[in-house]
């Protein structure tokens, strides 16, 4: 069975507060807070591209498994704001880690990515060995696009989560995965070549607001547990109030979800394995406890995965 | 109280607000509502009407007005 030996993170040192937001889209800082709990985020700069946030995020996680990059066998990069079609920056990633030669996959999956990288991880492990996954977004480039949607430029912030996942002992135990597309609703949230981020919120926030918590409650049945089994929920972070509604429809208290929106704003891909990142330093894990991992995003796509701390 | 006046109490509880729209006006473009409150509104309309509402039928257009969820309403029947 799969376990997860450690995570990382990178974040560009550049915070964009709300204030600054607010003056391009016509808003105030307190609205943009209250209508998603997003204080400030981070924004990369022009020398901090997709691969190279992946690359540092990588090698924290290394120092934190106290692995090197050779020990990885497959390395798998989420993005949906690679700076081109093709290739996308897995094989970068892996030449910047000094890995050239292994196999290097994209997922161009947009916020689900992390969470759809981990399953595939936990599958492809015992065959790989080691399996590095990274989820690396730099949104702020397809925020600068116009026209702006005031809608959508406040909530996106840049940043790179990374996973190290192992087919035998590690930190956690891979003890369930569930993965959901469905794409009647692709159009609701989407990104054309050049265009600004087209995002049907209401859409988006119904889907979610099911889909989530029904993904969540799926892969806890498949092992009878409960939702107030869990330890710690960690979520894609898109909004507060998803967050919130999500902790409320599986009858847990919010502070049971780990989050950062506040600091990061929605990192897409990357968020999930961002707040992993944290969390697993403070307070981090202790035997036998639950954790559950879920996340929603274009496509759509979405699902949930438990692991147990060994 | 017949179907219209059932989903303006739905409403009026889940806004907090004690006046509806008119049928046919946004319930989004007036304010009456958030995007939040959206799939509170769906969740009570499934408790009112006892119907189950498939995740293929959460079109936001559906829910925009009093009229058009009045309308979704009886086509479930």
């Amino acid at each position: 069975m799969s376990a997860i030996r450690a995570f990382g993170a990178y974040l560009p040192a550049r915070v964009v507060g709300n204030a600054e937001l607010a003056e391009r889209v016509g808003s105030e800082a307190s609205r943009i807070r209250d209508v998603s709990g997003i204080e400030e985020r981070r924004y990369a700069t022009a020398d901090e591209s997709v691969a190279g946030m992946a690359a540092e995020a990588a090698r924290q996680c290394f120092e934190r498994a106290g692995a090197v990059a050779g020990d990885v066998g497959l390395i798998i990069v989420s993005s949906g704001s690679s700076e081109r079609q093709f290739p996308g920056p897995a094989s970068q990633v892996a030449q910047l880690l000094g890995t050239a030669q292994i196999p290097a996959i994209d997922l161009p999956m947009a916020s689900a990515g992390g969470l759809f990288g981990m399953a595939l991880a936990a599958t492809l492990a015992p065959q790989y060995g080691n399996v590095l996954v990274v989820a690396s977004e730099k949104m702020s480039t397809i925020m600068a696009r116009e026209p702006a949607d005031p809608g959508t430029a406040i909530l996106f912030g840049d940043g790179a989560g990374a996973c190290l996942i192992a087919a035998g002992d590690g930190t956690a135990r891979i003890i369930a995965t569930v993965l959901h597309s469905d794409g009647s609703f692709a159009d609701d949230l989407r990104l054309e070549f050049g265009s600004p981020l087209a995002m049907n919120g209401r859409s988006v926030i119904m889907q979610a607001s099911r889909k989530i918590p029904a993904a969540i409650h799926e892969v806890l049945e498949k092992n009878n547990r409960k939702p107030h089994d869990v330890e710690i929920f960690l979520m894609h972070q898109a909004n507060q109030n998803l967050i919130d509604r999500v902790a409320r429809a599986i009858q847990v208290e919010p502070p049971k979800f780990y989050s950062n929106i506040a600091r990061y704003g929605n990192t897409s891909s990357a968020s999930m394995l961002i707040a992993a990142s944290e969390w697993w330093q403070n307070p981090g894990p202790c035997a036998g406890q639950l954790i559950c991992f879920a996340a929603f995003g274009a496509g759509f796509h979405w699902g949930a995965l438990l692991v147990e701390v060994m | 109280m017949d179907n219209k006046e059932r989903i303006a109490t739905i409403l009026k509880n889940v806004s907090k607000k004690p006046a509806v729209p008119d049928s046919t006006e946004s319930l989004f473009d007036s304010g009456y509502l958030d995007s939040f409150a959206l799939p509170d509104v769906v969740g009570e309309l499934e408790r009112e009407f006892g119907i189950q509402i498939p995740d293929s039928d959460l079109n936001p257009r559906k829910f925009e007005s009093i009229a058009r969820i009045e309308s979704y309403i009886e086509s479930r029947k």
